[in-house]
């Protein structure tokens, strides 16, 4: 339970970036045996609070104090020797390196003669007890994002770290997961451990913290005891007004007559790695209508995506694009007959972080673009496309020369939206879109997803946000182990059964179609 | 916005800043080479002075250093376009030779093509000689079998054992006094060369060679999809453009910039084919390659480094009676010169 004094305070802190006041004056207090949250929106400053608590930066003013005595946290280093550890947004680890290796690494008096075994041990005796399953000895390359981030917390649990910070843990974990993290706080709890996770999702907060301090514009908006906060009165301390949250219209245009724009018959991959190959699939999707893909990260949803952009060859059955056969197509060609893709992770998988924002905007339509067969590009019809797509999304227009790298992540998210709506899709494969966005902005990239869809493109939505996917599916269908299990309607299904299904503790619902 | 102007200043005082330092260490080699000249009990600023009185004093000279920086360009052109996508062509020199073969081979078998076609076709003979010889490296790795860096550098072996298998075999000069060389080219295959130098036409094809990349690299929707394979790999085929295609492109194109080196030192320096062709030249323009970190100034001013330190290694065996490997000090220190420089790139980010 609760100590009567803080085991870490910070008091004052404040931080300037050119140009920004990161963090002003803020104050903080975190007892043993809490979680406590850390809300706010996009660039509110919870990060680099936390990044100034774990020695990334240093504070201009200000102090530390822990169990009420002020220290100095200089580096990482220090803040691990004061048994602060903490898990970034990126995660630093090795990809070539085994889970165990990667673990050993971060351990502190590593001896010289590694003992595998040992570390194996503990870690499988401490991912049993909290849920957070990893195969020690898999390569860490060939596992997804969610589970990395096990290993992540893993590391800092056998590093023997007694507060615990987290930049946005939930961020890529699968519902079943983020209640195992959650599982995972409440014993850290009962251990005496204290836990700070950053985050911007509201629903969260309020199941699981037990203190939850909102940020606003690098200043403390409020502090409320868990059992105290509503999802309102958070709001209202994010936001200083109410927003209103995205209403849902369905469209009422019939779509029997419609011919489907995309259909997967029967269509089979190669499994990759530890991921699963696609068994059999059944899809459709119709001009103007939201098909949702539930399912554990995992599970397909990416080879799913990635069949239907071409990307991964289908090793058997048949996928038909507006009436044509594409089995075969090329990306570029599939693109071509107006393709678009989100992805789930823009850093990585749709951007170019040193090249300038309007080249980025010219790559997904570089034919289109260039003029003379390839021998220059038609630079002003990429910005006039860029500026009026940005401003049809009520997005901010960024300056168009610079690297799209040095913009922050929720703005890379932003213009590669911007980019993959330009030019009126007819399909839109919609991985994870809002996943990293801050409220407003998820609230923004969904109206899109329903303004396109209501304008007569086939979105395919995969999330792990059922909610989400609740709120913006016309049809859902739940993937297991690369398999369709369930076909079915928001209305007709429960959130429930979709989890069961999910996790695949509930045989086969009406078959896939 | 002012966090942006921030960002882009950064990147012009890192240009600036990389140049200054590159100086200075290049300054730190020089000395460190004075050094080992004292060793050898010679006054190293009497040698320092001969060699850049020698190779830049004198009209001769000069002409003799752009010689050499003909063929090193193109190599380091052949190795520079395919580094644009990360690919690591390390066989230049095997490129080089294949099209100094392909050029023979058109020389001697088609001296009754009317005069304005004949050289132009063994030009092509030697880009397409190199750039064959290329993209099968290129073709393996696009097909995922093979490391371009290792099918490139087994292939030098290859390469020169096919040259030797020729000139000690069926192209054999029988006039030679058994001398392993194929017989002279007819006059209509030397290249042409200017104000009585020994500076050849190859020099033209370097320079454009070397705009042709800039301009296609920074003007063209190829060079904008070179560029982002460069950095994104996986992004850029997510937006449809072929990785495959350019890897065996690119791959094509620098074999047959070496091509064209092997092309020209065959026509215009040696006027036949000799399995003594080439010094190296394919492994140097690696260097210079890596020095200039692709960049087509750069090249040109690398390679200009490179081709007064080797003209400089003759002078010092002339009069100084210093070996001419001696000068390979020179050359080892300057690549530590590159390698700190890279080290610094490394940690830096």
């Amino acid at each position: 339970m609760m100590s009567s004094s803080p085991l870490l305070s910070l008091r004052g802190i404040t931080k300037a970036f050119p140009a920004v006041l990161a963090n002003d004056h803020v104050d903080l207090d975190i007892f043993s045996g809490e979680v406590h949250a850390l809300l706010g929106e996009n660039g509110a400053g919870k990060s680099t609070l936390m990044k100034i608590l774990y020695g990334f930066y240093r504070a201009d003013s200000g102090e530390i104090l822990l169990s009420g005595k002020p220290v100095q946290i200089r580096s990482p280093h220090d803040a691990r020797g004061y048994r602060i550890g903490m898990v970034f947004q990126d995660f630093i680890l090795i990809p070539a390196l085994t889970v165990a290796e990667n673990i050993a690494l971060f351990l502190p008096n590593l001896p010289f003669i590694l003992d595998n075994a040992s570390i194996v041990n503990r870690i499988e005796e401490i991912s049993e007890r909290y849920g957070l399953q990893v195969n020690p000895k898999a390569l860490v390359w060939r596992l997804s994002v969610g589970e990395r981030q096990k290993v992540e917390v893993l590391k800092l649990l056998l590093a023997d770290a007694k507060i615990l910070i987290l930049d946005e843990p939930t961020r890529s974990l699968a519902p079943h997961e983020v209640e195992g993290l959650f599982q995972v706080f409440t014993n850290l709890r009962r251990d005496g451990y204290a836990v700070a996770f950053i985050t911007h999702k509201l629903k969260e907060v309020l199941v699981c913290a037990d203190r939850i301090t909102v940020m606003r514009r690098g200043k403390v908006a409020g502090t409320l005891p868990g059992s105290e906060a509503t999802e309102s009165a958070l709001i209202s301390l994010m936001f200083g007004k109410t927003i209103d949250e995205f209403s849902r219209k369905r469209s009422e245009t019939p779509l029997e007559g419609r011919n489907p724009f995309l259909e997967l018959k029967m269509v089979s991959t190669q499994p990759e790695g530890t991921g699963w190959g696609l068994k059999d699939i059944n899809l459709t999707i119709k001009p103007g209508e939201i098909v949702g893909v539930a399912g554990v990260s995992g599970n397909g949803q990416k080879e799913l995506g990635d069949v239907v952009l071409g990307i991964e060859k289908c090793s058997g059955g048949a996928k038909n694009l507006g009436g044509q056969d594409a089995t075969h197509w090329s990306v570029a060609r599939v693109r071509g007959r107006g393709v678009a893709f989100i992805p789930e992770d823009p850093l990585s998988m749709a951007a170019f972080p040193w090249l300038s924002v309007q080249e980025n905007m010219a790559m997904a339509n570089t034919h289109m673009y260039s003029r003379q067969r390839g021998l220059s590009m038609d630079w002003e019809a990429v910005r006039s496309d860029l500026q009026a797509s940005l401003k049809r999304l009520g997005f901010n227009i960024p300056p168009f020369y610079v690297p799209l790298g040095i913009l922050s992540g929720g703005n890379i998210q932003r213009m590669i939206l911007a980019r993959e709506m330009a030019h009126n899709p007819k399909l839109i494969i919609a991985f994870y879109p809002t996943r990293g966005l801050d409220v407003q902005s998820a609230v923004a990239a969904r109206k899109v997803l329903v303004a396109s869809r209501d304008s007569g493109a086939g979105i395919l939505l995969i999330s792990e946000d059922l909610g989400e996917l609740f709120a913006l599916s016309d049809r859902l269908v739940v993937m297991f182990r690369g398999r369709i299990v369930a076909t079915s309607t928001p209305k007709d299904i429960s959130m429930k059964d979709v989890g069961y299904l999910m996790t695949g503790s509930k045989g086969e619902y009406g078959r896939s179609g | 916005m002012d966090k942006v102007t921030a960002g882009i200043d950064l990147f012009r005082n890192k240009r600036v800043a990389s140049v200054i330092r590159f100086s200075g260490l290049f300054g730190i080699a020089l000395l460190v080479f004075a050094v080992v000249l004292l060793v050898f009990g010679k006054n190293p600023i009497r040698a320092y002075v001969d060699i850049f009185s020698a190779t830049l004093g004198s009209s001769y000279g000069f002409s003799e250093v752009l010689v050499k920086m003909i063929p090193l360009a193109l190599t380091a052109l052949a190795v520079a376009i395919p580094s644009r996508i990360w690919l690591i062509n390390v066989g230049g020199e095997g490129q080089l030779f294949i099209g100094a073969l392909f050029a023979t081979w058109g020389a001697i078998n088609f001296s009754n093509l009317p005069a304005w076609l004949f050289l132009p076709w063994i030009s092509i003979l030697g880009f397409l000689g190199g750039g064959l010889w290329a993209s099968i490296s290129g073709f393996l790795r696009a097909k995922g079998w093979a490391s371009e860096t290792i099918s490139t550098l087994l292939m030098n072996y290859v390469a020169i054992l096919l040259v030797n298998f020729f000139v000690f075999g069926p192209w054999k000069d029988p006039e030679s006094a058994n001398y392993p060389q194929s017989i002279p080219f007819p006059d209509a295959a030397i290249l042409p060369s200017f104000f009585g130098s020994r500076v050849h036409l190859g020099a033209v094809l370097a320079i454009v060679g070397l705009i042709l990349f800039h301009f296609v690299l920074s003007r063209t929707r190829w060079g904008l999809e070179m560029r982002a394979i460069g950095i994104n790999q996986e992004a850029a085929r997510r937006n449809g453009i072929s990785t495959y295609r350019y890897i065996i492109l690119l791959m094509f194109i620098g074999g047959g910039m070496a091509g064209l080196a092997g092309m020209g030192e065959v026509s215009a320096i040696h006027g036949q084919l000799r399995p003594s062709l080439s010094p190296g030249l394919g492994y140097t323009g690696f260097l210079i390659s890596w020095m200039a970190m692709g960049n087509p100034l750069g090249i040109v001013a690398a390679a200009f480094l490179i081709s007064v330190i080797t003209a400089g290694g003759d002078i010092l065996q002339m009069t100084h009676r210093i070996p001419g490997a001696a000068v390979h000090i020179l050359m080892a220190l300057v690549l530590f010169v590159v390698l700190a420089r890279r080290a610094g790139k490394v940690g830096g980010k």
